[in-house]
């Protein structure tokens, strides 16, 4: 009941009526952006953009630098995690003075 | 998918789960029972079986699954209202595909239907409005129900027939709001939850502010988290961090769709069209203050309680079921004796076995009768 699915914004459908054709993975549907148009400005402004789907009406777009900055954060650990686990298992011997 | 295939990463949810196993090892000196976090949003639930979550976790964390599931909670006594409006003989009656096998005393949706009763399972409320164009000469009533998250879709829908004059449309409207409910259950003396997972659509249109009081007022984390795995187990980290650090604060994980200050347009909408209820009954739970909303006067016209005679009679639960306690963490559904046994996916007896994001549900279909697979 609360899923929604991100889908594209293709084009206007009726500008008057606030409904938009929205491309998710193929399927195109018609949905109202009332939620989601921008104030004051024509709706064409929304082609292109990422919108979150619920039950027939856009109900936010997504924000792409705040997806890659999630992902980046999580990457992050990774890393720090590859970090910690190169320095428990690698071994750096320490040379022995030359004899004399 | 876009914005989907990324959260689904099984490298970086390995990463994830490295984590949690690490902060739980810390967290776990004088500890004797595990964290219990709840995830409150029915949709959470579904994720964390559908990708077999819980069985990721370390001993010491688990989830506890809570009230919000929309069609769980509904009471037995608003089904038989929605069967008798369904089965007048004007009545188009259109609904999500959730509702249509929930219990009523008698019967679910479904069984109305298969009697007659002309039942439509729509994917939005505006096929509703479309159906009601086409059928000037019938009644068409929507089924409105869910929190915050679907009640802009209905409010708009309303709006958008009071602008195009569709007279022969209607809503039943059974919304509920998750504020007055988490507030409610915060308040039980023996609420035994170490944190929250937070509702990701619910946010997505309130915002992130309404949670203050569980940090200020009731010292719990909550963490506001998206659908897909990664989000979840990254939300799950970042209560723990919190809980490590002996910190309760409001954190948002799903940032990509959950502004601060919600949905202004949606809010808009909202309250244009619905009021407060002094109370609203749930199943399991009992009636909640101020956790229902109505049509205002001004959408009376508008409103299938007005327009229609609904029976409108409180009617209890099965005795021998524990939907109650399992809605609120306090039981495990396998504890309940009728589980797997009178009360199967197939045959329903409590709510929770109907949706696939009832608690009893996600058990049933992934973690064996016992939970022993979970």
């Amino acid at each position: 009941m609360c899923l929604g699915i991100p889908g594209r914004i293709v084009a206007v459908a009726d500008a008057d009526a606030m409904l938009c054709v929205v491309d998710v993975s193929g399927v195109r549907r018609t949905v109202d952006v009332v939620c989601v148009a921008p104030p004051g400005e024509p709706l064409e402004a929304l082609v292109g953009a990422w919108v979150l789907v619920h039950v027939g009406f856009a109900m936010s777009i997504i924000d792409e630098e705040e997806a890659a900055a999630t992902l980046k954060v999580l990457t992050e650990i990774g890393e720090a995690e590859a970090e910690m686990e190169a320095l428990r298992t690698g071994s750096i011997e320490p040379v022995p003075a030359p004899a004399r | 998918m876009r914005f989907v295939d990324e959260f689904r990463d099984p490298a970086l949810a390995k990463t994830l789960v490295k984590e949690i196993e690490a902060i739980s090892a810390r967290l776990e000196r004088g500890r004797d029972k595990p964290f219990a976090i709840m995830e409150v949003c029915g949709g959470h639930t579904h994720a964390i079986f559908r990708y077999g979550l819980e069985g990721l976790l370390p001993d010491l964390v688990e989830f506890v699954h809570g009230p919000g599931c929309p069609v769980c909670v509904l009471p037995m006594g608003r089904v038989d209202d929605c069967v008798a409006i369904a089965e007048r003989e004007e009545v188009i009656f259109a609904t999500f595909g959730d509702a249509m096998r929930v219990p009523g005393s008698k019967k679910s949706l479904l069984q109305a239907k298969a009697e007659g009763a002309d039942v439509r399972m729509v994917y939005s409320p505006l096929d509703a409005l479309t159906l009601a164009k086409r059928n000037p000469d019938r009644q068409v009533v929507f089924f409105g129900l869910g929190f915050e998250t679907t009640m802009p879709s209905t409010a708009l829908t309303v709006l958008r027939a009071a602008r195009e004059k569709v007279e022969n449309f209607s809503l039943f409207c059974n919304h509920i709001t998750i504020i007055p409910t988490l507030r409610a259950l915060l308040s039980q003396e023996d609420f035994g939850i170490d944190g929250f997972i937070g509702p990701g659509h619910v946010s997505m249109v309130i915002g992130t502010t309404p949670y203050r009081f569980i940090a200020e007022e009731f010292k719990k984390p909550l963490v506001v988290a998206g659908f897909e795995p990664i989000d979840l187990l990254q939300s799950l980290l970042m209560v723990l961090r919190q809980i490590e650090a002996g910190q309760a604060r409001i954190e948002n994980q799903y940032a990509r769709v959950v502004p601060v200050e919600g949905n202004p347009a949606a809010l808009k909408a909202v309250n244009e069209v619905y009021e407060p209820r002094a109370t609203f009954e749930w199943r399991g739970l009992g009636s909640i203050a101020g956790s229902g909303v109505r049509l205002r006067e001004a959408y009376g016209a508008f409103d299938a309680e007005r327009r229609f005679a609904v029976p409108d009679m409180k009617v209890a639960d099965p005795a021998q079921c524990r939907c109650g306690e399992v809605l609120t963490g306090a039981a495990k559904p396998w504890a309940c004796p009728e589980f797997g046994k009178g009360c199967n996916p197939e045959t329903p007896l409590g709510a929770l076995m109907v949706s696939s994001e009832g608690a009893c549900a996600a058990y049933y279909q992934y973690g064996g009768l016992r939970g022993e697979a979970a």
